[in-house]
């Protein structure tokens, strides 16, 4: 990456409808030599030419350096854009920034993944890395909640994650009607029933700030320290580069320090409303 | 195989309590199965029982006049089902409509209040239980309140 603040040109390679409000568009580089590595966890600055930019968590394989997926939900005038982006189009990418999952820490040892909402799209690059290398870790728990069962995000992957990977995957909604056979409960309801072995486990947890914070407290009450816990931190970022402070988080920038922190480094201000 | 009494001191629910009230505890219970579909509750009706789930789920629900009825929990194999029995009226406050064949200890409600009036100790063993249950309940139902995936979630900025 020569200047950070210069968009590269990629151009949609695949369009495909999550949701009602949320998609997955993967980019080629308009350069077709051009490669691009990213670490989970990490984003990428997303520019629709004459609308503007917006912050996207990286939701791809990162073992794939040809292509670069991201999910996003249509919220704000220049997501709604996005949705309906086509094959072919172009857009303005710049990244990737910010910090990355702890995939290392967790060899050896129980991973558990908790995600709430689109917060699984920034931890399925983990899911990727653990099915590349599945041996290296114990066991691995995926958790994830959302609204709906309509809501749910990557079904097809979710099935496949269940079947394929030696992964314990359970889903719960926070309503549902009709037909729905599964869990219906919010997502830290989950914890107490997860497989996993205090002092030996690495949690990454992303969602809504109030979800993450039950999480932790039901992680901590299955004796994790704030050492094992990772997550992931969601301000308004704009230059994504620690320059502009739009996403100032107390001592830290969550575009440059985070998106995922470790939580001894942020327990102190987790749930200051003021910061 | 295990008797009930095995089954409740091994349960997280009644952990710390004194071994004797086990004993007791265990006297009101009995093996319970119900197949998919049934109601274990009926909004409205006497509560007499609380389940702990063995295997099994059940669905938990309100019924809506937009969308008929709306599962706002389910309980399976670990979890304690149904508080009514213990705070007065003892009237099921929802529906609870078996998802899966479930098989749970049933514990009699009338036969432990009888027991709780002789011994208040007992009662409030029970009570502060279930009022963890309940606080728990309240704070997740909160939570499910907030409608925290939905549009309006706050601070969320960044995409996925």
């Amino acid at each position: 990456m020569t200047d950070p603040m210069v968009p590269s040109l990629y151009r949609v390679a695949r369009f495909s409808r999550e949701t009602h409000d949320t998609f997955t568009i993967v980019l080629r580089p308009q350069k077709a030599e051009k490669s691009f590595t990213f670490a989970p966890g990490q984003f990428n600055m997303l520019y629709m030419f004459g609308a503007g930019e917006v912050p996207v968590s990286i939701s791809g394989n990162p073992l794939d350096k040809k292509t670069i997926t991201h999910t996003i939900r249509a919220v704000g005038n220049v997501t709604q854009l996005m949705r309906q982006l086509k094959t072919g189009d172009r857009v303005g990418l710049r990244g990737p920034f910010g910090s990355r999952w702890p995939i290392s820490e967790a060899s050896g040892k129980d991973a558990v993944i908790v995600a709430g909402g689109i917060g699984l799209a920034p931890l399925r690059p983990v899911v990727y890395q653990f099915f590349a290398r599945r041996k290296r870790y114990r066991r691995v728990t995926l958790l994830y909640g959302t609204r709906t069962p309509e809501d749910i995000l990557y079904k097809r992957e979710l099935k496949r994650w269940r079947a394929e990977l030696d992964m314990d995957v359970h889903v719960t909604v926070d309503r549902a009607t009709g037909s729905w056979r599964g869990n219906v409960d919010v997502v830290p309801a989950l914890i107490p029933r997860a497989a996993f072995e205090a002092g030996r486990t690495v949690a990454m947890v992303c969602g809504p700030e109030v979800m993450m914070h039950f999480t932790v407290r039901a992680l901590k009450e299955r004796g994790l320290g704030n050492e094992d816990i990772y997550v992931s931190m969601e301000r308004n970022m704009k230059c994504a580069v620690g320059f502009c402070g739009h996403c100032q988080y107390g001592p830290y920038f969550i575009c440059k320090d985070g998106p995922v922190f470790r939580f001894d480094r942020v327990e102190r201000i987790f749930r200051i409303a003021e910061i | 195989m295990k008797t009930i009494e095995d089954l409740l001191k091994e349960h997280h629910f009644f952990k710390g309590l004194n071994p004797e009230y086990i004993s007791l505890i265990a006297g009101c219970g009995k093996n319970a199965v119900f197949k998919k579909g049934e109601y274990v509750a009926r909004e409205g009706k006497e509560a007499n029982h609380f389940f702990i789930i063995q295997q099994g789920k059940v669905a938990i629900d309100i019924l809506t006049v937009e969308e008929g009825p709306v599962i706002i929990q389910t309980v399976q194999a670990g979890d304690i089902f149904g508080w009514s029995w213990i705070i007065e009226p003892h009237f099921w406050r929802f529906d609870a409509r078996v998802l899966e064949t479930t098989h749970a200890i049933a514990l009699d409600g009338k036969c432990l209040r009888g027991k709780c009036n002789e011994d208040p100790k007992l009662g409030y063993e029970l009570l502060k239980r279930f009022s963890s249950v309940l606080a728990q309940r309240l704070e997740m139902a909160r939570m499910q309140l907030m409608d925290i995936y939905g549009s309006k979630s706050g601070k969320k900025k960044r995409q996925g």
